[in-house]
């Protein structure tokens, strides 16, 4: 097919819709952002009369890192995400295996219920967590919302909440592996372990390497859960995330400009991140580890 | 194949034992909505009490003047119009890139993998500040128009068309002498449909889970969606509204999960993860 003037129309009618509303809650916020988070408000004298908006460069960026509070929320992403994700991709893999191995029984009732809590917002699977943590109200009578445990708390939440997604991606990639290559391995001797180890596990590294792309993206814009929780403990602050700082920054204290400069601080971490671990996993099966 | 009995029981097991984690909060919620408030502290947890349904239903529906079956409108339509909108602008521009061979077509498809990448709640802060400018703060446009902003479904609605469309019959279409919109909605979205169904579904849930852009956007309680109202009625620290929070919790996952039961043919995750095996 030639794209004649008039293809050439139809394809821009086609795109304008997207196109329109991708530039203006898209693109243009993000420009927004860039632009405010290179002024600064200045208080002449003593504080009063209104401020004045001057360029300040890449002060606001400095100043992010500065901050002990944003570094202090990374620090606590960073453990948060190393031993969070490999958890719940770790179950997730195992109960996707099970799933597609013909050993276990009722595996589409067990597929089912995995799949559940996707269904239920995070907000509102953290709203029951809550419950089950406050030992007044909860079975098990124990105290998860203190200093020490709430981070692993929250982990718990996300764990709950995306593990059977995980599994579902893996799962998916599992039932495209063509039969005749495992039971060949079988046939020559190779246990169960072994034809899931060697032939599965690498087959669905695609897989894998997606569901930790997205888990990692997740971890940086840990939001939702500890918001729900500041409502039931003292032990999440309103600045326990970067994200949530950005958020206090920028209502609380009305600095726009330092609120977008984190904002952005955070969507280049999360760019990064996920460009490293791909590179990462590159490495790895190179050199014949994964 | 067959496994070993022991094999069978261990494995079997496994999965019960999963299977009673991802339980137990939903059977915790289930038994806790048929309880009065004082019966959440002084009967066991997992058991029920005396049966106070009725009553936390009619609680949680009157409350602050009944702004909870507001707040189950309000989701629907911003999950249900957001998914639908999303959706179709998706499957749109997602076959013009897979049909059309314009110029400029791999910039403008670069630009949409590179929003793919960042995620949208870290441009909610920017997307408030902009709307502030906009004047949409505070309006149901304000949530629902950048719902229907879906770069990586533009991703998938491409893909789905390179895979499921021919060339050759759009070609006739045009022999015929049908027009471009015309063949689209006549031929291209019918072949799309099965993938259009996932990929609507997967919107309306990560809709339906974005709690951060309205809580950002609507300060009027009455446009609330039902998540952020029930976070605010739970942050209310004497936790006076504690039944009607558990109650409406439960009234609003319902629906949801009925229609992931019934719709279980439609969640493929291959298709969400970017296969285009049809």
């Amino acid at each position: 097919m030639r794209g004649g003037g008039k293809t050439n129309r139809a394809a821009l009618v086609f795109l304008l819709p997207f196109g329109t509303l991708f530039v203006l809650f898209f693109v243009l916020p993000i420009g927004y952002a860039v632009n405010e988070s290179l002024y600064k408000l200045k208080r002449s004298g003593l504080g009063f009369g209104t401020p004045e908006r001057v360029f300040s460069g890449l002060a606001n960026y400095a100043a992010v890192f500065r901050d002990g509070t944003f570094l202090s929320g990374v620090r606590r992403l960073l453990l948060f995400g190393i031993v969070q994700v490999p958890i719940m991709l770790g179950l997730a893999l195992v109960l996707a295996l099970i799933l597609d191995g013909y050993a276990a029984r009722f595996t589409r009732f067990f597929r089912l219920v995995y799949f559940l809590p996707y269904a239920v917002p995070g907000v509102i699977a953290a709203i029951v967590w809550s419950f089950l943590y406050t030992p007044e109200i909860s079975p098990f009578g124990l105290d998860l919302l203190g200093d020490g445990v709430v981070l692993w708390s929250i982990g718990n939440i996300v764990t709950w909440t995306w593990t059977g997604f995980n599994m579902l991606v893996i799962y998916a990639a599992l039932k495209a592996i063509p039969r005749e290559l495992c039971e060949a391995a079988a046939m020559d001797g190779a246990s169960p372990w072994r034809v899931a180890w060697s032939i599965k596990v690498p087959m669905v590294r695609p897989s894998l390497i997606l569901t930790g792309v997205f888990s990692i993206i997740g971890t940086l814009q840990l939001f939702n859960e500890p918001t729900v929780l500041t409502g039931v403990t003292t032990a999440v602050s309103k600045s326990y995330t970067p994200l949530m700082w950005s958020l206090q920054v920028a209502l609380d204290n009305n600095d726009y400009s330092l609120g977008s400069a984190i904002a952005i601080v955070l969507a280049v971490l999360a760019g990064a991140l996920s460009f490293l671990f791909l590179r990462l996993s590159a490495w790895l099966t190179r050199r014949g580890v994964m | 194949m067959r496994a070993s009995m022991r094999a069978q029981v261990l494995t079997t097991a496994f999965l019960f034992v999963v299977a009673v984690y991802i339980l137990l909060p939903l059977w915790w919620l289930v038994v806790s909505a048929t309880k009065s408030g004082g019966d959440l502290f002084d009967t066991p947890g997992l058991w029920f009490g005396e049966l106070h349904f009725a009553g936390n239903v009619e609680r949680v529906m009157s409350q602050d003047g009944g702004l909870y079956p507001r707040w189950l409108l309000n989701t629907l339509i911003y999950s249900g119009g957001g998914a639908l909108g999303a959706t179709l602008l998706a499957a749109m521009a997602g076959y013009a890139l897979a049909k059309y061979p314009f110029r400029g077509r791999g910039a403008v498809f670069a630009v949409i993998m590179g929003a793919v990448l960042i995620p949208a709640p870290l441009i909610t802060l920017p997307l408030y500040l902009l709307e502030s400018r906009l004047g949409l703060l505070n309006t149901v446009w304000g949530v629902l128009l950048p719902c229907m902003v879906s770069p990586f479904g533009v991703y998938l609605a491409r893909a789905y068309a390179e895979a499921a469309v021919p060339d050759t019959l759009l070609e006739a279409g045009r022999i015929d002498g049908a027009g471009e919109l015309r063949i689209f909605f006549t031929v291209g979205i019918r072949l799309m449909a099965p993938a259009l169904v996932t990929l609507f579904l997967f919107q309306f849930v990560a809709i339906w889970n974005n709690f951060f852009l309205p809580m950002m956007v609507l300060n009027d309680q009455a446009l609330w969606p039902v998540t952020l109202g029930l976070v605010k009625w739970h942050g209310i620290r004497t936790g006076f509204l504690r039944d009607a929070v558990v109650t409406g919790a439960l009234i609003s996952i319902v629906p949801v999960i009925l229609a992931f039961v019934s719709l279980q043919r439609f969640w493929k995750a291959d298709l969400a993860a970017g296969s285009v095996k049809l």
